[in-house]
């Protein structure tokens, strides 16, 4: 066995892309038990992602939040990483696949290399640096960006001494004889199980067609290129710098669909789905930057369909000095002196007219990778029209070869949560196929043994980071270094390039041990991204993890401070000083261990519910299915048909028989549920199912409540039979209603119940609803008038083709202001005929069209359901201000709730379609299952704890923990507070309440802030009494 | 960690050690990162520590709460220069205040040692029925809120104030009112009642009291 591990050709999977969707693949993989090789061409991971400034709807640093999952990756025993990599061929099929790699000469032997960068730094040649969109000039020899994964530079070809033999400089200078500039391209065959693909997607590239002038005019950018100005690891280090003459732009025009939704050559006829979004994001940064700016968005319909996208949306047309503008536009001319760039639009109002602006972003779409064609060749998938993956109609996460599994933009536009998602669905397909190889090859981590420190003298080591030019630039880090010597119980302070890279953590691990430390101090980032790194870092050097404290002197100092070279270094100081004052006082705490039952709760049974009891039990994990209905189905049992064409009732049928068939999932109708205890890996439910009470043990739950059809209120509905909603149409459409025959006219209303005050969200999936229905009254009546009053159709992704093909097929669009919504009465046409009469005014027109409807089609809002608000009571998880389940992170785990081993998916957490809630029910049970594949749950050890002896049994405590972790117990001194230490999440609000200070967070005590608070002023004289 | 793990005992600690100013940052409301919106209490723990600083002669100033993200680095930047800039104005406060310098630190431990009892009095009587911003401002700025401080905290805070002088020594009526800068009658009276209680005692031969 141990043989095999070693052997570095046999795995059970490979991830193909490491962008932030395959590196999300790799590691649900790995921990949930499989080895896993991550192939990526570029010279690091990362991807797209890496190279976006921040991310939306919360404008999160997109580096900061992705970084931690490189080093996550690099370290997980069960991960291989091989970087500038291409696969040349899979041969074999699902379960056995032998992929033959060929691994680019990056002229660097990466075993030597410890990233110092030294090669760099002598390296004669400037290149344009691709990881800047060439906006910027890196050596020819340089590391891909600073974060990078591997920490290794690569050689481009550019270098002078592999185009014409010239120089070798860098062999020269690298200390470690890690350069060989004659390497060669290594051919390398491995077998795995099964391959999942995240090749991710290309923008679009502008150039060739040309028609907005980018690479002919200086100052229109794409979108991409403006993320790299926006970003403080930019080519002008955040500031926003137009390329003509690096002057700050004023007057910035973003211009939409540059790309997408056109059906003329050279564009796509799909929309891509992110570019509204996105661009309403670098409006906002950009107004961070300077908020004087002016900001012309010119755009198409805005397509804010994701969650919290409208609020988004809002927050970015309510900025001052802010237009959006409903036009085309073409590129005029470029003033060739001031090189402003001019732009022609028209608007209703004022017709066309011409504007001038200091700098143009192109909202640049989406495509499919460069290579797509022989992408597809390798692997033997078949593509779909637009040039992506082609997938299983009923399973997006399946290409058409069998064990070849798909994630990530590769299967269309999409954004970072969805790409996330699949990744982990991805996982639980994989884990159906290869169920039972899983643990076969994986490895844990072994560390040293701890030292028991608890009698040592207090010995400090101090580690002070450069962080490349980040933190060296501005803070006089050898000066922090000896400063830090100078303090009590500090016996070693060095400085470090890069303390995070692999080489440096290892090097820290070794000093613990031969300096016989017993507290570290890293003064680098932020512990928010990198404590986890170097909390193993100690347990590596044999020490406990948390006898461990960060020293922020990049954020809080050096960023903050970068003209105030010799205050900010007086102020490390002090942060280093506070730092080693509150670890004197850390003392090792244990995580503890508890066994995990792998046994899963799915709480609804339509069809995401079921989708995820099916992939869980597939894996081999119990299942028990809870729904409050007689039967299984939820809302697709109202469904019919989906607007791609699949008979989803046939689909749901066999869906619904696949999950009464399978031995482990066990499904209770009729169900409430009506106590939660417990916490992950050990969760105690009891249901009430058809007069029976039971109590149902489980490590994990996945809350699939699903949503309504908001009843509308508005527009005669429930008044007038004529007036109804797409549901209700749909019903009508399948019994082939008679009321459709004879119908002459038909008027469908978007956006009811929903975008409004009340109700501030798109409710997604209403404009597909339309078309869908649209299309198929087409078919069934070539003569019926149909006309769509809307708002934005949001067809957001392939579905733009559906709107395309309704109007070819003479389907009427009217769009409608929200200040200025349609009436509907009844009235009585010309011939005497009673109709629903729909009057609207149309912006472009400029007039009011009166439509005399047979029947009047709503399309209403989708609401949370009853049953999410009770789930999120019982389970103690959040909801979003809209009533939808709240996930942890947005971007980054879209469904994983904060709490541990509560997953979601499904219209629970935000309207989608049903490949979307299949999609999502796949990656809930993938994430489930990284938890049910462990054998035990591990608990942190920042916890709280009480001293029974100060506990007065006031209950303030108990009070204020909304996570139910403390109670009361009887001692022999009486009741007193006790803290589960397992459901205690450390925030620490009940020893802020506790008026005996009885009740104590581990690892951030009294003690321990205090001697921090006066470490803060111990350069000062006290306040004399 | 939670903004509203802030113990009032943190912000005294530091102004005791010589900080002009403190600066809570905490979640906005709704975006709480646990489940407890424990912003909320940190916001309670803010408001109720400048009545507090009020009333033994610290600028409220001093204290400042903000709300932001971890995405709002300018937004941070600007808020704190702005406080800053604010406490600039405002001085060092060792001189700033006219607290008469030497009384500050005795102040601040006056307020510390009640702090236990304080927080039985933010649990039981200051409670917000509605968990919104708004909500918290106005009840801490209404008269209700001034009449619960000044009935249930203020001559505690004074008695607490006047107990931590005479461990110095007795004193006379007239240099504890002094020394503290409280009007002579309420000294008075809190010397009364605390005598009563058996907390002082007058030494009618040095016309000064005593701790009992």
């Amino acid at each position: 066995m141990v043989d095999s591990l070693a052997n570095r050709t046999i795995g059970d999977v490979m991830v193909v892309g490491a962008g932030i969707s395959g590196i999300q693949a790799a590691l649900d993989l790995a921990t949930s038990g499989y080895r896993v090789f991550l192939v990526e061409k570029a010279p690091a991971i990362g991807g797209k992602m890496a190279q976006l400034d921040k991310t939306f709807p919360t404008n999160d640093c997109s580096m900061c939040i992705e970084s931690p999952k490189f080093i996550e990756c690099d370290r997980h025993p069960n991960i291989e990483i091989l970087t500038y990599t291409e696969v040349d061929s899979v041969e074999g099929k699902a379960g056995n696949f032998k992929v033959t790699l060929t691994r680019k000469p990056r002229y660097i032997i990466e075993d030597r290399c410890t990233g110092c960068t030294t090669c760099a730094e002598y390296c004669p040649v400037l290149v344009p640096d691709p990881f800047n969109q060439d906006l910027a000039k890196s050596k020819a020899t340089h590391i891909y960006f600073s974060q990078a994964v591997p920490l290794v530079p690569y050689v481009a070809d550019e270098c002078l001494y592999l185009k014409d033999k010239k120089c070798f400089i860098c062999v020269g200078v690298c200390k470690n004889n890690a350069i060989d500039l004659h390497q060669e391209a290594e051919r390398e065959e491995i077998v795995v199980g099964a391959i999942v693909l995240s090749p991710g997607y290309e923008v679009f590239d502008p150039r060739p067609r040309n028609d907005y002038g980018y690479g002919l005019i200086e100052n229109v950018v794409t979108s991409l290129d403006f993320e790299r100005l926006l970003c403080a690891t930019g080519p002008h280090e955040g500031e926003i710098l137009r390329p003509s003459d690096h002057e700050h732009p004023h007057k910035i025009a973003w211009i939409h669909c540059v790309g997408s939704r056109e059906v003329i050559e050279g564009g796509n006829s799909y929309c891509s789905a992110v570019c509204c979004t996105y661009i309403q994001k670098q409006v906002i940064l950009t107004k961070d930057h300077d908020a004087e700016a002016e900001c012309a968005i010119f755009h198409n319909d805005i397509r804010s369909y994701g969650k919290d996208f409208e609020r988004f949306y809002q927050r970015a047309e309510n900025l001052p000095g802010v237009r959006f503008v409903r036009s085309y536009v073409s590129i005029g001319k470029e003033n060739p002196e001031t090189k402003n760039v001019t732009i022609r639009y028209s608007t209703p109002h004022d017709g066309v007219q011409e504007e001038e602006f200091d700098l143009v972003v192109l909202g640049v779409g989406l495509n499919p990778p460069h290579d797509v064609q022989s992408l597809a060749d390798t692997f033997g998938i078949e593509l779909n029209s637009h040039g992506f993956c082609k997938t299983n109609p009923t399973n997006p996460i399946e290409t058409s070869r069998p064990g070849i599994f798909v994630s990530g933009a590769f299967l269309g536009p999409m954004d970072i949560p969805e790409a996330v998602v699949a990744a982990s669905g991805a996982n639980a397909l994989t884990g159906e196929l290869l169920r039972s190889r899983r643990g076969k090859l994986s490895r844990e981590r072994v560390y040293p043994p701890e030292r028991d420190v608890s009698k040592e003298d207090v010995r400090v080591g101090v580690f002070a980071c450069h962080c490349g030019a980040n933190i060296g630039r501005v803070v006089d880090v050898r000066s922090l270094v000896d400063y830090s010597l100078s303090l009590d119980n500090v016996v070693h302070a060095e400085e470090g390039l890069f303390i995070c890279s692999t080489d440096a953590a290892e090097q820290i691990a070794s000093t613990i041990r031969e300096k016989g430390l017993n507290r570290v101090v890293v003064a680098a980032c932020t512990p928010r991204t990198h404590e986890p790194l170097f909390r193993d870092t100690l347990r590596e050097g044999g020490i406990n993890q948390y006898l461990f404290d960060m020293a922020n002197i990049r954020e809080h100092c050096s960023w903050v401070h970068s003209k105030q070279k010799e205050e900010a270094t007086e102020k490390a100081k002090d942060i280093v000083r506070m730092s080693v004052a509150r670890t004197t006082h850390l003392e090792p705490l244990q995580e503890f261990d508890l066994p995990m039952n792998k046994r899963a709760l799915v709480v609804g049974g339509g069809l995401a519910g079921m989708t995820s009891a099916l992939a869980l039990a597939n894996q081999g994990f119990e299942a028990h299915l809870v729904e409050k209905d007689s039967d299984l189905g939820g809302m697709a049992r109202r469904i019919h048909y989906s607007l791609e064409g699949l008979d989803v009732q046939e689909y749901l049928r066999d869906l619904i028989r696949k999950v009464y068939q399978h031995p482990l999932v066990h499904v209770s109708h009729g169900a409430t549920i009506t106590d939660v205890s417990g916490y992950v890996g050990n969760f105690a439910t009891t249901v009430e199912a058809e007069g029976q009470v039971k109590t149902i043990h489980h490590g994990a739950a996945i809350l699939a409540t699903g949503a309504d059809e908001y009843k509308p209120t508005e527009y005669l509905y429930g008044e007038d039979d004529r007036v109804l909603t797409q549901l209700e149409l749909e019903e009508r459409l399948t019994k082939g209603d008679e009321s459709l025959q004879d119908a002459e006219s038909l008027v469908m209303i978007q956006c009811v119940g929903c975008r409004q005050e009340d109700r501030n969200y798109c409710s997604r999936v209403c404009c597909g609803e339309a078309l869908k229905n649209a299309l198929k009254l087409r078919e069934r009546n070539p003569e019926l008038d149909i006309y769509i009053l809307f708002r934005d159709m949001r067809s957001y992704g392939f579905k733009e083709d559906f709107y395309r093909e309704a109007a070819d097929k003479d389907v009427i669009f009217v769009r409608w202001e929200p200040q200025d919504p349609p009436q509907v009465e009844t009235a009585t046409n010309e011939h005497g005929k009673p109709v629903v009469r729909v009057t609207v005014a149309d912006p472009i027109l400029g007039q009011k069209l009166e439509l005399d409807a047979d029947l009047l089609v709503l399309s209403a809002a989708v609401i949370p359901s009853a049953g999410s608000r009770e789930a999120a009571r019982l389970f103690k998880v959040p909801m979003s201000p809209d009533g939808f389940f709240q996930e942890a992170h947005v971007k980054l785990r879209p469904v994983d709730f904060a709490a541990d081993g509560v997953f979601l998916c499904g219209t629970a957490h935000y309207p989608k379609h049903m490949l979307e809630a299949i999609s999502q029910a796949y990656g809930a049970a993938g994430r489930a299952v990284t938890l049910l594949s462990q054998d035990t749950v591990t608990a942190s050890g920042s916890v709280c704890e009480v001293r029974e002896d100060d506990c007065v049994s006031c209950g303030a405590c108990i009070t204020v923990c909304t996570y139910g972790a403390i109670e009361f117990r009887d001692t022999p001194k009486g009741k007193k507070a006790w803290v589960n230490p397992v459901l205690c999440k450390g925030d620490g609000l009940c020893n802020a309440k506790c008026p005996t200070n009885a009740i104590i967070l581990k690892h951030y005590t009294d003690e321990e802030l205090f001697c921090q608070i006066d470490a803060a002023f111990s350069d000062l004289a006290e306040v004399s009494t | 960690m939670c903004s509203g793990r802030v113990d009032l005992a943190f912000i005294l600690r530091a102004f005791s050690q010589g900080a002009d100013g403190v600066f809570i940052g905490g979640c906005w409301p709704g975006e709480c990162h646990y489940v407890t919106e424990g912003n909320y209490d940190a916001l309670s723990t803010m408001h109720l520590c400048r009545k507090l600083m009020e009333q033994i002669g610290v600028h409220p100033e001093r204290l400042r709460l903000e709300w932001m993200s971890a995405a709002e680095g300018s937004r941070f930047t600007e808020v704190v220069d702005d406080f800053v800039k604010k406490l600039k104005e405002l001085g060092p406060l060792r001189n700033g205040e006219g607290v008469g310098g030497n009384g500050l630190k005795l102040k601040l431990e006056a307020v510390t040692r009640l702090i236990p009892y304080i927080k039985l009095v933010e649990r039981e009587r200051l409670r917000v029925p509605l968990k919104s911003e708004e909500a918290y401002n106005a009840f801490y700025a209404s008269d209700q809120m001034d009449r619960l401080f000044q009935e249930l905290i203020a001559d505690k805070l004074a008695v607490s104030q006047i107990l931590l002088l005479l461990e110095e020594g007795p004193r006379s009526t007239a240099d504890v009112s002094e020394m503290l800068g409280l009007n002579p009658a309420v000294v008075s009276r809190h010397m009364n009642i605390s005598s009563r209680q058996g907390l002082v005692r007058y030494d009618v031969d040095r016309k000064r009291y005593a701790l009992a």
